[in-house]
């Protein structure tokens, strides 16, 4: 379980830094977001619904039966839209609506 | 490195800000007009338990129900040994946080009449995805407040049996802070990676309880001298397999079942309880009849899509198994397994020993939350609650003298962080360290390899070893202070992980199978029905028992 930073489109507006309950995220010398320890990572998603352009994504371990797909959300005010993509391309996105509650 | 020294003075010092910290300072300031500071060690915007979200509210009083009834269900769940005062205090409490927590901007869900839709007699729905920074823009939005994010308490500050503040340091600054308060309020959740977890590799914080809890608030406490309660009363989720997400919203929302390999369902074999249910998982695998599922095949296709939102809400890793897998749970039963033992106040009755208004055995220190014992059951409206009993109790002390803090004492605090962080010939890493304490607790004081079982001789061997560990881990370096919060984190589960032996070896019986599962008393006997508490007395841990108080009294120590 752990996330990834994508340097190229992480724009380094420190967002992801400020909400990560570990603390595991900071700024590398290249101005962009890093975390130094992945396997640290409590897999919350909370980085991930602050970037601002989808650059972290989590994915989970091989040890855990991880099967290389990424997950990564875009806020749009009420809405979270939650996109899994498999490493043959294939995208699913399922979007929650914050105003609705869980049926269970 | 050098540290600089920073002086703060406050009227009501609250550690951690958590569901019961931030709930405390929201209350604290509609009772009084004097300030709060919040320190917390990661940012209170999503730290904590619920960063990720919450599927529910677990503990609420549904219509036609009682406070009683709730009590009633929390003592039954623990065969007994719970506090009847916190328990009802807390409950009668319960259904009040929540609307006001609504009144903040929590969805819940609601029926055509305008009342929430209950799920059983204890439960609402609510999509609590961001029930975190809702509560924490209320508290940021007090002028009173001040958060004092990235800081790290690590040891209290004494006078006699009163507390005077707290020793913390930056977590990303090279500060050492003394503050310095009339009341205090301990409020860091329970503990987390004292024992291996399922996955101990590259997935090793893929665990229930938040890694970054780690026990502080019982390891200051303990190291201060406060008496602590039922430590042996463990807590073991049962969980979905790998992901470690939650069942009880496939349990409960769909009906599931849970059943083994050959497709029985067992749970009422062994019981409903939280640690049965657990219990009989073990034991149908020990018997051969592994692994366990919950039964999800068969339900519909909105059930099927229904659950994948829920679960993005609350534990998003769930959702991405799915569909990478194309093994939606309407297509392939959900396996389980029981996760390693915590240690945590808030679903079990770990913590400190408190009267019924939440204050410890040491004078103007209070405790809620996870941190808090005696009280289990509480979930995250029971954390509310709990803050604000505490907070208004916390009052009694707001206007007496200061403190003074002994300079001394101050910078011997200083030459002891400076001390990890100059040191550069260490053997050994933290990293290292903690495997070591997590193999030992792991083996010799019951985690999963063992069953979750343990012997008298197999506890002495756990002591001896993480005393061993504990003097390595005084010779650890760091080279920075996020380096020193994972040396601090460590000593702190070393701390916690004594006292936890110390109350697994004192209850000489088996009350909860897998929580507390001792292979020389393999049964429960009435003489047990008590309280187990301890006190750290010149270094040495002593065993004290209680009996049990009943609701409708009033405890004060
Ligand atoms: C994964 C998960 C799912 C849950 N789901 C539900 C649910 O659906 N429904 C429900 O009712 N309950 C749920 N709970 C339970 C509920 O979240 C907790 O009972 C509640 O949050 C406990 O509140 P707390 O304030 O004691 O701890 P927390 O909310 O964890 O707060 C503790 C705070 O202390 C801080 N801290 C720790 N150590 C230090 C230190 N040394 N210095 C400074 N700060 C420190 C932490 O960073 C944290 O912010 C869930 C719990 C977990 C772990
Ligand atoms: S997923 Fe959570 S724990 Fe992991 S890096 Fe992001 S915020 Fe931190
Ligand atoms: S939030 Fe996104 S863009 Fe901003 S620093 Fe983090 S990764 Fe980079």
């Amino acid at each position: 379980m752990s996330i990834e930073i994508i340097k190229d489109k992480c724009i380094g507006c420190g967002r992801c830094f400020k909400v990560c309950p570990g603390t595991l995220i900071s700024l590398g010398s290249d101005g962009k977001a890093e975390i130094k320890r992945p396997e640290r990572c409590w897999g919350c998603t909370s980085c991930l619904k602050e970037c601002p352009v989808q650059a972290i994504e989590m994915f989970l371990g091989e040890d855990i039966g991880g099967l290389g797909g990424r997950l990564t959300v875009c806020r749009e005010q009420h809405l979270l839209h939650w996109k899994v993509r498999l490493p043959d391309g294939k995208e699913t996105t399922i979007t929650v609506d914050s105003r609705n509650s869980n049926k269970y | 490195m050098n540290l600089e020294i920073k002086r703060i003075e406050t009227d009501f010092l609250i550690i951690g800000g958590g569901a019961a910290g931030c709930y405390a300072a929201l209350t604290f300031c509609r009772e009084s007009d004097e300030n709060v500071l919040i320190i917390e060690k990661a940012d209170i915007v999503r730290s904590g338990c619920l960063a990720a979200g919450v599927n529910a509210i677990n503990a609420y009083i549904a219509p036609g129900r009682t406070a009683q009834d709730y009590v009633d269900y929390a003592k039954a769940d623990a065969d007994g040994i719970v506090r009847g005062d916190l328990l009802l205090t807390m409950s009668e409490r319960l259904n009040k946080t929540v609307k006001e927590i609504e009144k903040l901007g929590l969805t819940i869900l609601k029926d055509k009449k305008g009342d929430y839709v209950t799920r059983g007699n204890r439960n609402i729905k609510i999509n609590g995805e961001n029930i975190k920074p809702i509560i924490a823009r209320a508290v940021l939005e007090e002028p009173r407040v001040t958060v004092l994010n990235r800081v790290n308490a690590f040891e209290y500050i004494i006078d006699g049996n009163r507390i005077a503040g707290v020793y913390a340091f930056g977590v990303d600054h090279n500060v050492l802070y003394v503050i310095s308060a009339k009341a205090v309020l301990c409020a860091t959740g329970g503990a987390a990676g004292l024992y291996k977890p399922n996955h101990p590799s590259f997935s090793a914080h893929k665990m229930w309880y938040p890694p970054f809890n780690t026990g502080a608030g019982y390891a200051m406490g303990i190291l201060a001298g406060a008496e602590m309660t039922t430590f042996e009363m463990r807590f073991i989720a049962l969980r979905c397999k790998d992901t470690i997400a939650p069942t009880g919203t496939i349990a409960q929302g769909v009906g599931a079942k849970q059943i083994n390999a050959l497709g029985e369902v067992y749970e009422h074999k062994y019981g409903l309880t939280t640690s049965q249910r657990l219990h009989g998982t073990v034991v149908e695998n020990l018997e051969g009849r592994g692994p366990c599922y919950l039964k999800t095949v068969g339900i519909s296709k909105q059930q099927d899509e229904d659950l994948q939102k829920a679960y993005l809400n609350m534990a998003p890793s769930q959702t991405l198994r799915w569909i990478e897998s194309g093994k939606t749970p309407s297509v392939e039963n959900v396996e389980i397994e029981g996760t390693e033992p915590y240690i945590v106040g808030g679903h079990t009755a770990s913590g400190y020993w408190v009267s019924t208004d939440r204050e410890t055995t040491i004078k103007g220190l209070f405790a809620a939350g996870d941190v808090a014992g005696g009280c289990p059951q509480k979930y995250v409206s029971g954390a509310f609650a709990e803050g604000e009993i505490a907070a208004k109790a916390s009052l009694k002390y707001i206007y007496d003298r200061r403190i003074e803090i002994d300079e001394g004492d101050i910078d011997k605090r200083k030459k002891q962080l400076e001390g990890f962080l100059n040191r550069t010939d260490s053997a050994y890493t933290v990293d290292q360290l903690e495997c070591s304490m997590q193999d030992i607790m792991d083996k010799y004081a019951g985690g999963i390899s063992m069953h979750y079982r343990y012997s008298d001789k197999s506890l002495k061997t756990a002591n001896e070893k993480i005393i061993e560990l504990e003097e390595k881990a005084k010779t650890l370096s760091a080279r920075d202070m996020q380096e020193l919060v994972y040396v601090f984190e460590l000593l702190e589960r070393l701390t916690v992980c004594k006292s936890v032996i110390a109350h697994l070896a004192a209850r000489k019986e088996t009350r909860w199978n897998s929580f507390a599962e001792h292979t020389d008393y393999p049964t429960k006997s009435n003489e047990w029905v008590k309280y187990i508490n301890s006190r750290l007395e010149n270094g040495e841990i002593r065993i004290i028992y209680r009996s049990i108080v009943e609701e409708g009294n009033i405890y004060e120590h």
